[in-house]
């Protein structure tokens, strides 16, 4: 070896060999792992059972991620995931293929900007309203302002279960403005006077102004009696009959402590 | 000798293996992209507006016309600001100063693009919506944030430009009586065009491909815009939108989306690098 290369070649080996140390020194993470996978409409509220899941059962690990609905049936499918979470209905060949459990249900909020006079909408306005036949705000009984549509992109969940709920066969305008996340629609209707969008009634913060549908408020005892009609079922999917660490993880979301986190978190309990 | 031998060989496969990473990546876009465009029909993919995946129509001509006019908003307002700070720089200011804000200026390129689109979300979007009209996501506001983000570029190949042209140019201008600035309208500008234009040119490149911050200001929808307050979508935003979701038919559409933009930035550094080879004759920079 040459005499300049003998230096940085020494400083290299205890380099490494500090490395190889400490990785080893670290104890490797031995717990049982449950990976929840999907609908970033239920991720929020998995991940905090995941928490509340791992707290009380040292030993056990639930790693969740996002991805949308259809991704997270997608890596059930491919195996990089035991459970998916989905937050609309099966299709056909899905339901064929995997098993459902319901574990919450979701209401699906109508928003606008705080300072819009509309407070209540029937489902046949909201589809006059989303697919750009009612133009105006003051068709529905609002101020005289254009309406703008904010919606989700294609593969949503959430702009399934609206389509779903809502418009039927019935398309969304195309001058629709797109979002990607609850988070980024709730930005977009807190900011314009003349927005309205659809969104996950559990991410709803205060300062957005929810409209009745039909009459009804969209809070959890309206949907769990079936008078609020934009509901949907949040799912755990899985692939045949779950392993013992995703049996572990979905006991725990359905018993009594985790229906409560749900509750307390803005969705409603199905047990 | 030996040792020298062994470092070359071992920068070779790092080049190697960059240029392969791209061979690669151009290999697959392709393998996905390309048969779904030839089974949609050419025509149909890049000249139907029609994009609803949900019924498997996948038409990108407005994404398309979403692009143009974006990357074209963003260049006028860009090059008007480039253009001028170059020659403010070069030119009409003490090298002092020149020299602390060509690095400032250049400092703008280490902003994240998230930033940017971020600071376009809360400052230029109301500011928008309140004065000029419309829902304030728009191609004006895309054109303003990527303005702002292609000034790096577009200055500093701008500044090395007019750099460039020999001294003995300026001077001879100077002692036939020309102001400075009849030497730098009539003179500077023109021996540095090739220099500029390819400036330019790199600076489209960037303003079509910038993703994150135009997501955040544009809109994204669908239709083509019919005027600069519309909000539009681009080819990148559509890829990065609803990729998360994306399966079978649709996620080949994507990549065929990819394609469309690989194809269109390809084109584009061409044409730069073909510009700025031919320089002015006599322009003595190679």
């Amino acid at each position: 070896m040459p005499r300049k290369l003998v230096r940085p070649f020494i400083l290299l080996s205890v380099f490494a060999g500090l490395c190889g140390l400490f990785s080893f020194g670290c104890p490797q993470d031995q717990r049982k792992t449950v990976k929840v996978m999907g609908s970033t409409s239920i991720q929020p509220f998995a991940e905090e059972l995941g928490r509340e899941f791992e707290a009380k059962h040292p030993g056990r690990k639930a790693q969740v991620e996002g991805g949308g609905s259809t991704a997270g049936i997608q890596a059930l499918a491919d195996g990089l995931a035991d459970i998916g979470m989905c937050s609309r209905r099966l299709k056909e060949d899905e339901a064929d293929r995997f098993t459902p459990v319901l574990i919450a249900r979701d209401g699906l909020a109508i928003i606008v900007h705080p300072s819009n006079p509309v407070d209540d909408l029937s489902v046949e306005q909201l589809r006059g309203l989303f697919s750009g036949s009612i133009t105006n705000w003051k068709d529905v009984g609002g101020n005289d302002a254009p309406v703008r549509i904010v919606s989700r992109e294609e593969g949503s969940g959430t702009r399934e279960a609206f389509m779903n709920l809502v418009m039927g066969k019935t398309r969304v305008a195309r001058r629709a403005m797109v979002q990607a996340s609850n988070g980024a629609i709730a930005a977009m209707v807190r900011s314009d006077p003349s927005a309205i969008g659809y969104m996950s009634l559990g991410q709803i913060g205060n300062d957005l102004k929810t409209v009745r549908v039909n009459h009804e408020a969209p809070t959890a005892e309206s949907v769990l009696a079936g008078r609020y009609k934009l509901a949907r079922p949040f799912l755990f999917v899985t692939s045949g009959k779950p392993g013992p660490d995703a049996q572990a993880f979905i006991d725990f979301v359905l018993s009594a402590e985790g229906q409560e986190i749900l509750e307390s978190e803005g969705l409603i309990r199905v047990k | 000798m030996k040792q020298d031998k062994l470092i070359k060989a071992i920068l070779m496969a790092v080049a190697l293996s960059a240029i392969g990473g791209l061979g690669l990546i151009t290999l697959f876009i392709f393998k996905e992209g390309l048969p779904i465009i030839l089974q949609i029909g050419v025509a149909d993919f890049f000249c139907s507006t029609d994009w609803s995946p949900g019924e498997q129509r996948f038409g990108i001509l407005s994404m398309i016309v979403g692009s143009v006019a974006v990357t074209l908003g963003a260049m006028a307002i860009g090059v008007v600001f480039s253009l001028g700070l170059a020659i403010v720089l070069t030119q009409f200011c003490p090298p002092k100063v020149a020299g602390v804000l060509k690095p400032l200026i250049e400092l703008l390129a280490g902003i994240p693009s998230v930033v940017y689109g971020f600071i376009g979300m809360v400052t230029i979007i109301p500011l928008i919506r309140e004065y000029v009209g419309g829902p304030g996501f728009s191609v004006l506001a895309a054109s303003i944030v990527l303005g702002i983000m292609v000034l790096p570029t577009v200055t500093s190949i701008s500044i090395d430009a007019l750099n460039a042209v020999p001294r003995s140019f300026w001077e001879g201008s100077v002692a036939l009586g020309a102001t400075r600035w009849q030497t730098t309208h009539m003179l500077l500008l023109k021996a540095a065009r090739s220099g500029i234009l390819a400036a330019i040119i790199l600076g489209m490149g960037r303003a079509i491909g910038e993703t994150m911050a135009v997501i955040m200001v544009t809109g994204n929808s669908l239709e083509i815009p019919r005027a600069i307050t519309d909000p539009v979508r681009t080819l990148t935003s559509n890829i990065a939108l609803e990729m998360n979701y994306a399966t079978g038919q649709h996620r080949k559409a994507l990549f065929a989306t990819g394609v469309t933009l690989f194809i269109i930035i390809m084109a584009l550094n061409t044409l730069a690098m073909a510009v700025s080879r031919r320089r002015v004759a006599g322009g003595g920079n190679r």
